[in-house]
Order: structure tokens, then sequence, then C-alpha cells
């Protein structure tokens, strides 16, 4: 029988870790699924052990010679000099033992999840260790090694022959998988995301539409700082169901960074938990109308891992699970267990207090901005 | 930076007894609006895209009078032409296209064509310059109008051995006393740059100091 859900996950998962000081920190899945126990809403039938990438699957969207590079590094084998080449070894993406297989681990895991969509074993599956956007094919980059959404794009259009729309809800720019797709025309991103003026990659402005006979096939929404879920996500539905409409995909990967969020650290977004219980709501919707439902979802950034990411990423579990976003208190149990080790007071609602922030003064600038943003993005679909 | 390093070396040119039709299609083809006229290898004119449709009352289309269709190019060409030198640099180059406005500029060397410069090579060059075509984070620093404040600034980056990828100084809009810097930087968190600045006493205006003001 199909199950509703497949959630792909192995204590393997939190090898990906460059420092214990370092942003990047998996150890928010185990926050996360933890919360879920507490729900009693993972079932042991729907956890699902990844496989690791194998080196050809890498070479789907990777070149060799840094696969190579990646190889000898986790051995401690590469130069400061030459890893910085290949974008490791930096401040942002240090050297760690086993790089190689940690980072295939998280590709593996969301090939994993396709192959359980694809072949029909479930409706939708999530995978929490990956949706390592900024990953490019000869080069890592802002804390992403192999790029887990570009295998496994590549993946589903060799083994499935499928037509995918990416939906990438990180607040940086999915600059990784929008580059190597750029050319192609049955590869649909879609990146909704903080203006690269200041925030990293700086890529990502509304004329990025594609290339050749890509053109029409990249779409961003690039909104301003500041900006709250109220125009977060006016632009995010209208954006999503006139790209969907247009495009028409046969399948979805949703990459769902948590890090848009006002108490993020990296980023300059003032969203609260509301988004995070739209954003999958929505992606659900698209996948049955256009997609028979074929849904995989992926995780991202998220650098509030204590106060923000466990409740985010379960509101992703419960909309697959058709679960009411619930309301109220967490459970008692996880805060217990998690407050004294937790550096920051956590929230211990599920939805955010109402005073989470002072008053933008700018507001209303920056959503008529923003709404201008979305005209000119949509341009390409509207026109036509 | 010098014109030769950023001009194109593979220039498509014509001869001034070649046609307008000639012209028409190499432009259609190679997607390129400017067209240098050689002779011998020497610069005798240029065709531009304007300049052929102005040759033609209707339009750059097939429907093109078959005389006029087939005039040569000399008849057409600008003769009076700017011209530039591989060893200019980039940024007198810039101003050629500023001042006179025009949209390329032949580079010639010992009176032979040597290479073209268009306004997209620029605009190319200018990005490339900001480094705003590789990921990074963009953070502007207010510092006092004083010599020696970049070297002060710039060795916080080193010491996070990070990568600058430009750096632009202007001026403070509301008074001469400061300057502002912005670094173009290849790093996702910058937060460990910015604690350190701060802690040096410079100002970060963004990002860390959200501002939330008009
Ligand atoms: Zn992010």
């Amino acid at each position: 029988m199909k199950k509703q859900a497949s959630f792909i996950f192995s204590p393997d998962q939190l090898n990906y870790e460059f420092s214990d000081t370092h942003p990047f920190n998996q150890k928010r899945i185990i926050l996360t699924m933890d919360l879920l126990n507490e729900l009693h809403t993972i079932d042991p039938d729907e956890i699902v052990t990844p496989r690791t990438a194998t080196d050809e699957e890498l070479l789907l969207a990777h070149d060799a010679k840094y696969i190579e590079i990646v190889k000898k590094a986790s051995k401690g084998e590469v130069s400061e000099n030459i890893g910085s080449i290949y974008g490791i070894g930096t401040e942002d993406t240090p050297f760690f033992t086993g790089m190689h297989d940690a980072s295939a681990l998280l590709v593996g895991g969301t090939l994993t999840a396709i192959d359980e969509v694809m072949e029909g074993r479930s409706r939708y599956a999530l995978n929490l260790g990956g949706g390592l956007h900024h990953g490019f094919q000869g080069k890592a980059s802002g804390f992403c090694i192999y790029n887990d959404s570009s295998v496994a794009i590549k993946y589903l259009q060799k083994k499935y022959g499928a037509r995918v729309l990416y939906v990438d809800t990180d607040a940086h720019h999915g600059d990784g998988v929008q580059w190597t797709f750029y050319d192609d025309p049955d590869v649909c991103t879609f990146s909704i995301h903080e203006t690269g003026r200041y925030l990293f990659p700086g890529t990502g402005n509304v004329t990025e539409r594609g290339n050749g006979k890509g053109y029409g096939t990249s779409f961003n929404f690039p909104i301003d700082a500041f900006t709250e879920d109220e125009s977060f996500l006016h632009i995010y539905r209208t954006a999503l169901r006139e790209v969907a409409e247009y495009f028409k995909p046969d399948v979805i990967l949703t990459q769902n960074g948590a890090d848009a969020h006002y108490l993020d650290p990296l980023t300059h977004l003032y969203s609260t938990m509301k988004i995070y219980e739209e954003i999958p709501k929505l992606a659900k919707e698209i996948a049955d109308e256009y997609c028979d439902g074929k849904w995989i979802a992926i995780g991202g950034g998220g650098y509030d891992i204590w106060r923000v990411v466990p409740r985010a990423w379960s509101l992703l579990w419960l909309t697959m699970k058709s679960i009411p976003v619930p309301t109220g208190r967490l459970p008692q149990a996880w805060l217990d267990k998690y407050q004294p080790e937790s550096p920051v007071t956590l929230i211990e609602t599920w939805q955010d207090p109402a005073d989470l922030y002072e008053p933008v003064p700018r507001k209303s600038d920056i959503n008529e901005k923003n709404e201008q943003m979305l005209t000119r993005a949509l341009h390409v679909i509207r026109k036509g | 930076m010098l014109v030769q390093d950023i001009m194109k070396t593979d220039v498509i040119t014509l001869n001034s007894t070649d046609t307008i039709a000639d012209a028409v299609q190499l432009m259609k083809e190679k997607r390129i609006r400017h067209i240098p006229i050689v002779e011998d290898g020497q610069l005798k004119g240029l065709v531009t895209d304007r300049d052929v449709k102005e040759a033609s009352p209707s339009s750059i289309s097939e429907r093109l009078e078959p005389a006029l269709y087939e005039t040569p190019l000399d008849k057409i060409m600008k003769t009076d032409l700017l011209i530039g030198h591989p060893r200019d640099f980039v940024e007198e180059a810039a101003l050629m296209f500023y001042t006179y406005e025009i949209g390329c500029l032949p580079i010639v060397s010992n009176y032979q064509l040597v290479g073209i410069l268009t306004k997209t090579d620029l605009l190319y060059n200018y990005i490339e310059l900001t480094g705003a075509n590789q990921p990074s984070s963009h953070l502007q620093i207010r510092v006092p109008n004083k010599p020696g404040i970049l070297y002060e600034v710039s060795k916080v980056f080193h010491d996070h051995n990070s990568n600058v990828l430009s750096v632009l100084v202007y001026p403070y809009q509301d008074s001469e006393e400061y300057k502002i810097l912005a670094f173009r930087v290849k790093r996702m968190n910058p937060l460990p740059i910015i604690d350190d600045l701060k802690a040096q006493g410079f100002e970060v205006l963004w990002p860390g100091q959200p501002e939330m003001g008009v």
C-alpha cells in the first residue's frame, strides 16, 4: 500500500559538520524529529534510510576533477591554496574529515526521496538533510559541497524523463541550481529570496530568466530586506500559482530553507512561523493539481536551530501527512529536554509571539517595491 | 587595466566594395551592430546598424530596393572615426564612450585594426570589476575620512582569510568627515568579520544595523 509520506533519515546525516561553531548545524534534524516524535506523527515504517550517491550520480551535476579534490580533502590531502580554488577549506566551507562521504550521503538522501515518490511507494517524501542549493558544478559555495538538488533533478530527467519545477524558499538565492539548468527548457527554477543587494550570493535578480532555449524557465523573486509575512506570502502565492500554470511540471522539488525568519542571524527578512505554515500547504496543492501529487521536499538553510528550524520543518512534515497546523504550546517534554541545552530562550508555542519585533516603519514602501518586482518578474508569463 | 585586456581581437570586418546586403546579412548572422571596413588591415570606415537603417527608407529587410541593396559600403560608411589604442587605459576609453555617445571604438595600432571595444564589453568588464558575478556578501562601512583607513579596515578581512572581490570608496553624503567603504566579499557568513570590525570601532552600516527607518 502506498504510504502518504516518507521521512528520509539516518543519524549519519549529522556527519555533515564543518565544526561545532559553524552556523550550518544538522542537529536541527534531530530537534525536528524529536518534536515530531513527541506528537507521535512519525510512524517507524515511514522512516527510510538514505543511500549514498554513487560517483556516477554525482557526475550528473559535478566535475570529475572536483569530486576527486573533495575526496582528497576528506583525508586531509589538499592544501588551503588548492582547496580555495574549489571553494573548500575556506571560513565558510572548511575542510573536515570524511567530507566526501558526508556530502554524498546528503545527495543520496534526496535521490532516495525521489525514488520513493517516483516508484510509487509513497505519495510525498521529505529529506531534511538536503537542500544544498549553493553548490556549483566544479566548486563549493556557501556551506554547500555537492548540490543534491542539481544531481536529483538531472536524475529525475534521466531516469524518469520528468519535467521538474524546483521551488526554493530559502532566504538566499538558489544560485547553484539555477545556473545548472539555466539553458534547460525542461527544468523550471523558482526562487524567492532576500534581494542580493547585500545578501549572499548577490544574484537572483528578476532579469535572470534563463538563456537560449531555457529562456523563460528561470524565475526570481528578490524581496526587500525587512519584508514581513503578508508581502512574502502574497508574492509566493501569486508567483507559484502563475509559474506552475505556465510551466505545467510533472513533479515538484521544493527546497525549504528556514532562514527567512526574523530571528535568523544570517539574513534580514522579517517573517514569522506563519510563512512556514503556508509554504508547504501551497506546494502540496500545486503538486496535487499538476503533478498527480508528486512532491519531494528537502531542507536547506536555517541558522536559528533552536527557536525557528524545528517548528518550521515540523510543519513541513505535518503538511505532507495532512495533519492540521498545531496551535498552542509545544510538547512540554521537548521544551524540558532542550531548554537547558539551548543558548537562547525557546519559543514555547507553535505560533510566534505577536510582539516578535518592533513595527517596520518602511513597511508600505517595502510592500510596494515587492509588488512592482512581482510584476516585472512575471512579465514573461503575463505578456503571452 | 588596459584596453588590450578587454577588447575583442577576432574582429568581423568587410571591404568598402562589399554591399549593404553583405552588411545586413553579417549583422544578423553574427548578432553584431558594428562592422569596421578595412583594406589590407587598415581601418577605412565603420558601418553601424543605424547607418544601414538610414540608407534604406523602409527598414532593414529583404524588401529593400534591389539597387539600394547592392550599394557598396563606401557610400554609407562613416570615415571620420574616433579610435583607441590597445595600451589606452580602460577608463580613458570609457570616457570617450561617455563623452561622444558612441557604441563602439575600433582599436588601432601601427595603422592596423587590432581590435574592437563595444559598450557591452565595457559594461561586462565593469560588472566583473565589482565582482557582482561571483557569489558574495556586500558590506558597507562608514569610516573617518583620513589617510590609511582603508588599510586598517582591509586588515580585518585579511585576518579572516577572506577573499575580497571588490572595494568601492564613496563620499559620505551628509558630512565630509566620513567616507563609505563598500566591500564585496566571498563569504556567506560575514558575521565574524562584522563582529571584528565593530570590535575595532568601525561602524558597519550594512548588514548588522537594521536601517528600518526612512
Ligand atoms: Zn539560505
